[in-house]
């Protein structure tokens, strides 16, 4: 008989944005929660389903998709125009959402399948030029549909959700967390990161690396499709201008800083990010070009705080993973870890510090020095 | 049908004008360890390389227990029962030893994305049948204890052992092994003897090695192929083939 245990690390995904979404529910009852904030909390859901989806691909499959934004503009044009439609002849507002989000979705992983087709069987860069290039031609056809607003734009505020947005862009984070959990810890999981490391061994071990590669490509393309059609119901009119390639970059920099294929430091990496980014707007609305230059500055310093050898020591110390091995060590005591599949990455018998060799010549006050010899043992 | 498990007929590759590998007729019979030798840039791995489906032949033809496996994708052959090793370990270097045997058996137990995304019943059998039957594996190479590790994190001797581990989960009907031996110390050599042995009898397999330290080869190999610029040179009993002066010279100059 197999008993239930509760395992912190399983679930601590769901658990962050479950604490996020109640809180802020409990902050609203009260009649607490700002206009903007609200604003922002679903700004920052749609950031976080972004940048989840496109961890799929970059993080786990280790292709470069640069048109991640043309996706969620497929998802938000023809998202957002069945949600006008489906308006007047369903009455409830969440299930138009829903649906939307659906027809959304699946519009945007049949543009990712015709993308992926002929491009996924190459080897290199194909991807990401292609993808590129699929970023701009999409955005520019639907500009120019007359049925889609043309130049104004597609007009939403017919559906737009006002500051209750949040709760259900929470609940599709949910549901993209599920999906890409579920499908990482799985057989096709296991399958997708053996791409990623080899792909010569993973097909000389029967894997159908084609197959596998659209997959994931499909299901990626879906959630930014979902992501596009929430965006849809936050802002209106759906401004072609938006998804342009610094949007597909904007959402690529949130997975490289979060770290690949890590789902927590992506989500983390994607709420900071966007959170830094609107209050920039908003504090300095008049100079488009400061705010440019400070949010590249911050980026900068995350870059060099997450690699620069030097900052090593404090890294460690001030790290957020420490900080949750701590509390998980405070309120779990002495939990072993059962058979999960993850590599121990502390027990990897190693006597050389990697990390002293790196920053050796970076540091001619501290040259790096190896162990003096062990002293012979006397038979 | 023949008691051949694998026969090639002509094969060979040629890349540009470049003969690479040409008019090998190769018959390994079933429970066979056959060995592969010759000098450096004789085509060994070449021909690796054709039968595993990495390269498609330009001549001839080849035959798994009498199917006909040439012009086929890798996956396929691996499916069809061909793995193999390779000669620079390619392990999946960023995942668990146990992920590793994991990812092999992945084609042991069918269940949909579908049906592992909703977490559905085929989903949960499919992982325990394929957990249980790596841990089983490993523990045949004595890898057990370290099924948590990062691969890469192995020493050498076991990566290689990993990685024989692996394509054993595929459950081949021929195990091609790509130098096994390179870069091992005599005793873990030693012991890699009575593995190979070992796993032949255990899973029913028959096995095509390419090897360079010539005590392995006479130690473990029934008979043997020596190629020599992308030509057979000869073939044969194992003792009989290495006294042959033909070979001698290819492997010292003359």
């Amino acid at each position: 008989m197999k008993t239930f245990r509760f395992s912190l690390k399983k679930y601590r995904n769901y658990l962050i944005v479950a604490a996020v979404l109640l809180l802020f529910l409990a902050i609203d009852l009260f009649g607490g929660l700002r206009r903007t904030d609200a604003n922002l909390l679903s700004q920052i859901a749609i950031s976080v389903i972004l940048a989840l989806s496109l961890n799929l691909v970059v993080g786990f499959l280790g292709e470069l998709s640069l048109g991640h934004a043309g996706f969620m503009c497929v998802g938000a044009y023809i998202g957002g125009y069945a949600a006008v439609a489906m308006h007047g002849a369903i009455g409830s507002s969440v299930l138009v959402l829903l649906l939307s989000a659906l027809i959304g979705g699946v519009a945007a992983a049949l543009a990712g399948f015709v993308i992926g087709v002929p491009t996924l069987r190459l080897k290199g860069d194909y991807l990401a030029i292609v993808t590129l290039a699929f970023g701009e031609i999409v955005r520019t056809l639907f500009r120019n549909q007359a049925v889609f607003g043309g130049a104004l734009g597609l007009d939403t505020s017919s559906i737009r959700f006002g500051t209750k947005l949040y709760i259900p862009a929470l609940l599709l984070v949910l549901f993209t967390l599920f999906v890409v959990q579920n499908l990482m810890s799985s057989k096709h999981g296991r399958a997708i990161k053996a791409i990623r490391d080899s792909e010569i061994a993973a097909r000389a071990s029967g894997i159908a690396v084609t197959k596998y590669k659209l997959t994931v490509f499909v299901i990626a393309a879906f959630f930014a499709g979902v992501a596009g059609v929430v965006y849809a119901h936050h802002t209106s009119p759906v401004d072609y201008g938006y998804f342009s390639f610094n949007t597909s970059i904007d959402i690529l920099v949130m997975v490289v800083l979060g770290g690949m294929g890590n789902l927590t430091g992506t989500m983390i990496s994607a709420a900071a990010l966007t959170f830094i980014d609107v209050k920039l707007t908003t504090a300095l609305s008049l100079d488009a070009a400061v705010r440019n230059l400070l949010y590249a500055l911050i980026l900068i310093l995350l870059v060099v705080w997450n690699n620069a050898p030097a900052l090593r020591h404090a890294r460690e110390k001030y790290s957020l993973r420490t900080l949750f091995e701590k509390l998980s060590k405070k309120f779990f005591p002495k939990k072993a870890e059962e058979d999960s599949e993850s590599a121990a990455w502390d027990k990897i018998p190693t006597k050389i510090p990697m990390d002293a060799i790196l920053s050796a010549d970076l540091q001619p006050d501290r040259a790096f020095t190896p162990d003096p010899p062990e002293k012979e043992e006397k038979p | 049908m023949s008691d051949f498990l694998l026969e090639t007929r002509d094969l060979g590759i040629s890349f540009g004008g470049l003969k690479a590998v040409q008019g090998v007729n190769l018959t390994v019979k079933k429970g066979e360890i056959y060995g592969l030798i010759g000098p450096n840039g004789a085509g060994k791995t070449t021909l690796f390389n054709l039968l595993a489906g990495v390269y498609r032949p330009t001549t001839g033809r080849f035959f798994l227990d009498g199917e006909d496996l040439t012009g086929k994708g890798s996956a396929e052959i691996n499916r069809r029962g061909i793995a193999r090793t390779f000669q620079n370990i390619r392990l999946f270097s960023n995942m668990s030893v146990l992920s590793n045997v994991m990812t092999g058996l992945g084609n042991r137990a069918a269940c949909t994305v579908f049906e592992s995304i909703f977490r559905l019943p085929r989903h949960r059998r499919a992982e325990k049948e394929i957990h249980d039957e790596a841990r089983e594996i490993l523990g045949v190479f004595g890898l057990d204890e370290e099924r948590h590790l990062l691969s890469s994190g192995l020493p050498y001797g076991k990566q290689r052992k990993l990685e024989i581990a692996r394509a054993i989960a595929t459950h081949p009907k021929l195990l091609l092994l790509d130098e096994p031996a390179a870069g091992m110390n005599p005793q873990e050599t030693a012991e890699l003897v009575a593995t190979i042995r070992e796993i032949r009898d255990r899973f029913d397999l028959t096995v095509l090695l390419i090897e360079h330290d010539m005590s392995f080869v006479s130690g473990l190999c029934d008979r043997l192929t020596v190629l020599n610029f992308g030509e057979v040179l000869a073939e044969g009993a194992c003792a009989q083939v290495l006294r042959d002066p033909e070979v001698i010279r290819a492997y010292l100059g003359t």
